[in-house]
């Protein structure tokens, strides 16, 4: 059943008991079982068993950077779509922009998109996102895209090489929102190939050795562009 | 109504002659759509259902929304062209029951207080109908919630038991639905035994109520694995590409 090492699991599959393992992620336990409660990728590690998500809402967690567009512009804050299945509040506070009361609009309106930061999840997930750290700010021009996002840790691989790799052969700036929202900006033929690529990593995000064949399409087609 | 029309001859076999245990042809096939979160098309004997869910997505209006777990909004609805004489569309009071009832069973199976103030749609769509349509719809909804990835206790499956000329039968086709004694549609959440949804019409003594609450309960556990294989085959294949 295993492809290539990865199994794929289906709610209510078993995947272990409570006295040999610890239920990690993505599963629940039920008298002394461990299930699995969503589709999914089985994970081990160590003892701990999880379950990666294979699609589903993006679940926000506090340090993530997503890409948000704002959907509306109150006199002190900002609801920002980030998503998830709620939206998120931007408070002037949290922006790097002195604002008057009221003077919202003249910062951030409808369709705007934000590259932020998640601050804050409470308990009945009301979400806050900031602006104010390094590397944030108000997206101008490129464009956004959406993918799944549970395939955003294939796009961005092992501690960033994927997306280096892709960088490095399409000249294109990229950001990936842990959200599953991707901006792009570059010159038009730069964009197509990133596409390109990023289709591929979702047609093929179940698999091993991804980075090595992503690296020889865009090698090869780096050699048909010169 | 009374009828002549003989329903299952004395040897046990049934007009389109399956045995009294039998289930009619199943299909399912998950992930038809690609505008939804999840989807399923499933085919059960002559009826054709589309499911397509949504969500989790906050709930509007506002007061709709419980703070504590997110709610279930299951639409059942049948084509104009799905039955014989045209179905006059929109809501009437039987899909409003089976769209209630079904939202019932299906918040059971759902982790929904994982997802506080939020709403999971499920829009289920009646092609073609061939009795038992409440059972087909519930089951592509289970198959359907897998594929959109939605945390869930349980698959949950339907499937009915009946009696036909005097006999407990499983799975009730269309003369046996509207000629019959009576109908009992069951869902359950295969991996405890409980029973998500309910619902009988007709008459049966105790005995055969028993009886054929064990047989719906078997039909749910043979539909079970069809759809954990629709789901497994779905995303097997995805990974076997490569």
């Amino acid at each position: 059943m295993a492809h290539e090492g990865r199994q794929i699991v289906i709610p209510t599959q078993v995947l272990g008991d409570t006295a040999t393992c610890k239920a990690g992620r993505g599963t629940f336990v039920e008298r002394g079982k461990i299930y699995a409660e969503r589709l999914g990728i089985l994970n081990v590690q160590g003892n701990i068993i999880n379950v990666i998500a294979l699609k589903g809402r993006y679940d926000p967690v506090v340090n993530d950077f997503v890409i948000g567009i704002v959907e509306e512009a109150a006199t002190s804050n900002w609801m920002v779509d980030i998503n998830a299945p709620y939206p998120a509040l931007l408070h002037v506070h949290e922006v790097p922009w002195e604002i008057e009361f009221g003077d919202t609009e003249k910062y951030l309106n409808t369709g705007d998109a934000i590259l932020a930061k998640v601050l804050s999840v409470d308990e009945s997930k009301k979400l806050q996102i900031t602006l104010n750290d390094r590397n944030l700010f108000k997206i101008k021009g490129g464009h956004i895209i959406e993918v799944e996002s549970s395939i955003v840790p294939r796009i961005i691989g092992k501690s960033g090489s994927m997306i280096d790799l892709i960088k490095k052969y399409t000249r294109c700036r990229i950001f990936v929102g842990q959200n599953g929202r991707i901006w792009i900006d570059g010159d038009a033929e730069g964009i197509e190939k990133v596409l390109q690529a990023i289709n591929k990593i979702e047609s093929e995000a179940i698999t091993f050795g991804l980075t090595a064949r992503m690296e020889e399409l865009l090698k090869k087609d780096a050699k048909d562009v010169r | 109504m009374k009828s002549d029309l003989e329903l299952i001859t004395r040897e046990g076999k049934r007009l389109d002659g399956r045995g009294p245990e039998d289930l009619r042809n199943i299909k399912i096939e998950a992930g038809v759509l690609h505008r939804a979160d999840g989807s399923c098309y499933l085919e059960w004997g002559g009826n054709k259902v589309i499911v397509a869910v949504y969500g989790p997505r906050e709930a509007l209006p506002r007061h709709v929304q419980n703070p504590l777990r997110a709610i279930v909004q299951a639409r059942y609805n049948m084509a104009a062209f799905s039955v014989e004489d045209r179905k006059r569309p929109g809501p009437d009071r039987r899909s409003v029951e089976i769209s209630k009832v079904i939202s019932a069973a299906l918040e059971k199976v759902i982790l929904t207080e994982q997802f506080p103030r939020a709403t999971v749609d499920v829009n289920i769509e009646v092609l073609d109908a061939e009795a038992g349509t409440r059972c087909a719809g519930l089951t592509a909804a289970g198959v359907a919630l897998v594929d959109a990835g939605i945390p869930l206790r349980d698959i949950p499956v339907a499937c009915a038991a009946g009696k036909i000329g005097g006999q407990v039968v499983l799975d009730l086709g269309k003369e046996e639905d509207n000629l019959g004694d009576a109908d009992l549609p069951l869902a359950i959440s295969p991996r405890t035994g409980e029973v998500l949804l309910l619902q009988m019409d007709g008459h049966l003594t105790v005995d055969e109520f028993n009886q054929a609450f064990d047989l719906a309960v078997k039909g749910c556990h043979i539909v079970s694995e069809i759809q954990k294989k629709a789901i497994m085959h779905k995303y097997q294949t995805v990974a076997a590409e490569v």
